[in-house]
């Protein structure tokens, strides 16, 4: 089961910084959320576009949490030569984490 | 019990003009508020006023003031604006000639002035250090423009001045909503609490149509109705702060607690400390609730004592960018564009650019070859080489290596497109308050 199925996302910049949010449509479902999206995994599956370990910050009231990833300081929305330089995309990513898979997978499907 | 109304009239410098129009006619909004300012949109204003381009102020103000100023003038709706951009006072002095150019006498428009604080950064150069470390003497000689931050209070001022139009430049986002919050119900400049649930409001309309729908569909999994025709969204406002979001009846997209929870926490950090030159919001304990189609209540904002010093962005000239893109497509596609880069790494390599990057569009360009790593081969493909030099004739560099590979490349490449500009970086860093004086002017028309 892929995070889109349990939750949605949108993806925002500040200068090097990018947030990503995760918002379980269904409350009975944040906690399996929680459980599986650590600072780890996600720092993990991010791993070509961070320096270091993202930033977790979880809304408990509203079922959301927020990751925030820092890119290397010459990284910015304004210097990056990315084509996505803003990194607006990500969320998407996030999205599409295996719920049932272990971190760092790398087989196929 | 009094309550206002304040609508987004759009979200960026481009956004859409319409439903900014549909408001002001249908929304019986006492203000409408046009956030307009992306971070590197103001480097870019800047420059374009020092090359004598334009004025200085945002491009597509004649066409917004035109699109609303009467029917604003004729509702008694206020307008808010950073679209002063580099020139908050050429932007009155052009509000004010499209009013008379309407009919519309003794529109009464303020400029607000004073987040320029590249003058004080020349003359105090040791003062100050980028976020990133460097000292701001480092590029200080390539820097086009420095603008700190203002909040709420120049714009309360203005409004206390009797304005029916403010006219800013770099003015926090959420604070062009925060000022009218303020001078309507007289809360106190420290009333932490009351600022940040203002600040709530503000942030969650600074985007506009991101609230109503708009950056949320994908279809099958949240879909949007009528998204060709999505409305802006205004919030009815008390005197309690408390608030109620709602979108005119009949135009598209929707407005729910999915909607509202993205754009809560779109580009906030610590949703306990979202730093604004007002407030210290916290965004904790916010409640969200349908209380109808399309009508969605928020309380909750909390706030403690307001930063001691503001955030500047400050813009420089950082070298040349050269990008070219080529497609390939049906059997081999992929082999034949993994080819093409080859070549590129080769060819660029001899001229020792400063950065460069290979994409293949369609398959790894946007989340990168770890994230994309269970994609499937595509029948089509776009490498996409961009690269950073010093000169423009380095960057042009790239864009020939690009348009070579018709000629001289794999089989089959076609499409190519290409472009070599100058980079402007942005980078922060922070100026005590009291370091920075506006000041109002106004315009009649």
């Amino acid at each position: 089961m892929l995070l889109r199925d349990l939750a949605h996302s949108r993806t925002g910049d500040k200068g090097n910084l990018i947030t990503v949010s995760v918002i379980a449509f269904n409350p009975e479902n944040f906690q399996r959320i929680l459980e599986v999206l650590t600072v780890e995994r996600v720092t993990d599956e991010f791993r070509e576009i961070v320096d270091r370990p993202v930033d977790r910050y979880v809304l408990g009231s509203l079922n959301a949490l927020t990751f925030v990833l820092h890119r290397p300081n010459n990284q910015g929305v304004t210097r990056s030569l990315a084509l996505d330089a803003h990194g607006k995309c990500l969320g998407s990513a996030i999205l599409s984490i295996d719920l049932s898979k272990p971190n760092g997978y790398q087989g196929v499907g | 019990m009094k309550s206002i109304k304040l609508g987004a009239g759009a979200g960026y410098s481009g956004d859409r003009i319409d439903p900014a129009v549909v408001l002001a006619q249908q929304a019986k909004l006492d203000y409408l508020v046009f956030e307009c300012l992306a971070e590197r949109t103001m480097a870019l204003a800047q420059q374009s006023l020092d090359a004598k381009r334009n004025e200085g102020y945002d491009p597509l103000l004649a066409e917004r003031m035109t699109a609303v100023l009467s029917e604003c003038h004729h509702r008694e709706i206020r307008i808010i604006s950073n679209m002063g951009a580099a020139n908050p006072r050429a932007a009155a002095r052009k509000t004010a000639e499209i009013a008379r150019s309407l009919g519309l006498h003794g529109v009464r428009i303020a400029a607000i002035t004073g987040d320029d604080v590249l003058p004080w950064i020349i003359s105090h150069p040791a003062d100050f250090i980028l976020q990133d470390g460097r000292p701001i003497n480092s590029v200080l000689e390539r820097t086009i423009s420095a603008n700190a931050y203002l909040g709420a209070l120049p714009v309360l001022e203005a409004l206390n001045g009797g304005a029916d139009v403010v006219l800013t430049g770099r003015v926090a986002d959420p604070s062009l909503f925060v000022g009218p919050m303020m001078f309507e119900y007289g809360w106190s400049e420290d009333d932490w609490h009351k600022l940040g649930q203002a600040t709530l409001i503000g942030h969650l309309l600074e985007c506009a149509g991101q609230l109503t729908g708009g950056y949320f569909a994908d279809p099958g999994y949240k879909d949007v109705p009528d998204l060709a025709n999505l409305g802006f969204p205004y919030a009815e406002v008390a005197e309690d702060g408390s608030s109620i979001f709602r979108k005119v009846v009949g135009t598209g997209g929707m407005l729910n607690r999915a909607t509202c929870m993205e754009q809560l926490l779109y580009e906030i950090q610590d949703p306990s400390s979202y730093f604004t030159p007002d407030v210290i919001a916290d965004f904790t304990q916010v409640t969200i609730e349908e209380i109808g189609p399309d009508q969605v209540s928020v309380r909750g904002g909390r706030g403690r004592e307001r930063p001691r010093s503001l955030k500047v962005s400050v813009g420089f000239r950082d070298g040349y960018v050269g990008e070219g893109q080529i497609s390939y497509g049906g059997p081999g596609a992929l082999s034949r564009a993994e080819l093409a880069i080859s070549v590129l790494e080769e060819r660029l390599r001899q001229i020792g650019l400063e950065e460069t990057r290979f994409d293949l569009i369609g398959l790894n360009s946007l989340h990168g070859k770890h994230l994309s790593r269970f994609a499937p081969e595509p029948y089509e493909v776009r490498v996409r080489a961009v690269g950073r030099a010093s000169t423009l004739a380095g960057a042009n560099y790239v864009v020939r290596e690009v348009e070579a590979l018709y000629t001289n490349g794999p089989a089959g490449g076609g499409g190519v497109a290409t472009s070599a500009r100058e980079t402007i970086t942005l980078a922060s860093t922070s100026i005590p308050s009291d370091c920075i004086t506006t000041a109002i002017d106004y315009e009649v028309s």
